[in-house]
């Protein structure tokens, strides 16, 4: 792997959330950054030119703030849509509708997939992903050292979109790949990069035309069958947003779920409260959320802005980092402190305003049941410290290698 | 003691339906209502407190 960009030695002005130190010192790096409180915005011409905001109000403001930003691309890259050969669809649809759409569009095309993700059509999966969990800790037999990232965490999520999209569970494999392709690699070559795009392109470009053939009770079928203002979706629009759904379908609860295992892998006495307490997990499933919430986003300024004195140019990059915005001590006490119990608790791990996570209803059944059966299967496991644990890389933080030893199962 | 859902600020994070099925409900697409025109039940002033302190949009209020 050819990185364009190198390590970072000055986070306030040259940082890089794609350079590996970043996820894997991310809290000391905030708060390293919000110690020097003359402006809680870091910046660096990587990318370029990228804007890093560290505050629970600033995070808030800019993403409610759709008239100054735009989500035409969310992932930070190299290349800026002006910049590529073939570029995303111009707002407001974009390029994975409705995350990259801006209203009025986005709203009409959020509308189309809310109610395949509300609360009451998404609790009818618990008994599948527990299923699918006990089975991933059934194949580990009677390992005593197993790795909770690659041998459960990441194969959870992968499982329930594939089958909710109509896609083959076989391709998981190919799935994993295009997620680090899209959130991982954009410190790659951008040559490289494209032809990965292209395999992805051709893939989906099968599996539609096989849906049109073949319809189905999936949601691919539903996408193709769907309207907006009267009129199908457009062939891009529909790729789009299966792009959306299986991308941030999969590596988002992968991570979130491998974030909570680390914490009980390595805070025995919140574990055992946990296994003794079943009626905590909920609770605990939502602080960890807010401690480790894997998603930061990003928007793209409109025009030429001045930002709280930082001069933002159009089309700059803006990070969102929701995980840094969990730990603001100004709207969350005892910020850096993982309370299982914590009572009060509007963590954006989901973001803010109109681009909410849709999929937020799947993603918190998934890890509650993933942190649900891993505890009652292994009551007591540790750190495996011979190994490393190894972080993602980008806007997506989790951990992609948890080894662990189990001390005790059921 | 009451409890309202501002519709225009609710972006569904669900919580509320979620800690309190009591005193929320939520339609089709997600969106949070409040049930019984907000009016809560004696013995269940604590779980509308608790809605309100983890509703991410602070689209819930109380009144006393």
């Amino acid at each position: 792997m050819t990185n364009l960009y190198g390590p970072v030695s000055d986070w306030q002005n040259d940082f890089d959330h794609a350079d590996p130190s970043y996820n894997e010192n991310i809290h000391e790096i905030w708060n390293d950054l919000l110690e020097n409180k003359k402006c809680p915005v870091a910046h660096t011409e990587r990318y370029g030119g990228t804007w890093l905001p560290l505050t629970h109000e600033y995070v808030h403001e800019i993403a409610y703030d759709t008239e100054h930003f735009t989500s035409r691309s969310v992932v930070v890259s190299r290349l800026k849509p002006s910049q590529m050969e073939i570029p995303p669809p111009p707002a407001p649809i974009g390029n994975a509708p409705p995350i990259s759409s801006d209203p009025p569009f986005h709203h009409e095309a959020r509308r189309l997939l809310l109610p395949a993700f509300a609360p009451k059509k998404i609790e009818p999966w618990e008994e599948e992903v527990r299923q699918i969990c006990n089975e991933l800790i059934d194949n580990m037999g009677d390992a005593e050292f197993v790795d909770a990232a690659i041998q459960y965490a990441q194969h959870i999520p992968v499982m329930v979109i594939a089958r909710m999209l109509g896609l083959p569970l076989e391709d998981s494999d190919k799935f994993r790949g295009w997620v680090h392709l899209v959130l991982e690699s954009v410190n790659e070559e951008p040559e490289k990069r494209r032809k990965k795009f292209e395999e992805f392109e051709a893939y989906l470009s099968y599996h539609v035309q096989d849906h049109i053939e073949n319809p189905r009770d999936d949601l691919i079928t539903y996408l193709l069958n769907a309207e907006i203002m009267g009129n199908k979706l457009m062939p891009e629009h529909v790729r789009g947003t299966i792009v959306l759904l299986l991308i941030a379908g999969i590596d988002t609860t992968w991570s979130g779920i491998g974030s909570s295992l680390w914490h009980l892998a390595t805070n025995s006495v919140d574990r055992r409260r946990l296994v003794e307490n079943p009626g905590l997990r909920p609770t605990a499933v939502e602080e960890f959320l807010r401690a480790y919430a894997p998603v930061t986003m990003a928007r793209l300024v409109k025009e030429d802005y001045d930002f709280h004195g930082c001069p933002m140019k159009a089309e700059d990059w803006v990070l969102l980092p929701f995980p840094a915005a969990n730990r603001d001590p100004s709207v969350f006490e005892e910020a850096d402190k993982v309370i299982i119990d914590r009572e009060e608790n509007r963590h954006a791990a989901f973001g803010l305003g109109i681009h909410r996570c849709v999929g937020s209803n799947l993603a918190r059944l998934e890890m509650n049941v993933a942190i649900d059966v891993f505890l009652e299967r292994f009551p007591d496991f540790e750190l495996n410290t011979s190994e490393e644990v190894k972080w993602s890389v980008g806007q997506v933080r989790g951990p992609r290698s948890l080894p662990v030893r189990v001390l005790a199962r059921r | 003691m009451r409890v309202r859902v501002d519709t225009a600020k609710c972006q569904g994070h669900n919580r509320c339906y979620a800690l309190a099925p009591e005193l929320f409900d939520v339609d089709d697409y997600g969106n949070a209502h409040e049930l019984n025109d907000g009016v809560v039940p004696a013995g269940l002033e604590d779980k509308a407190r608790l809605a309100l302190a983890n509703c991410p949009e602070y689209a819930i209020s109380i009144e006393e």
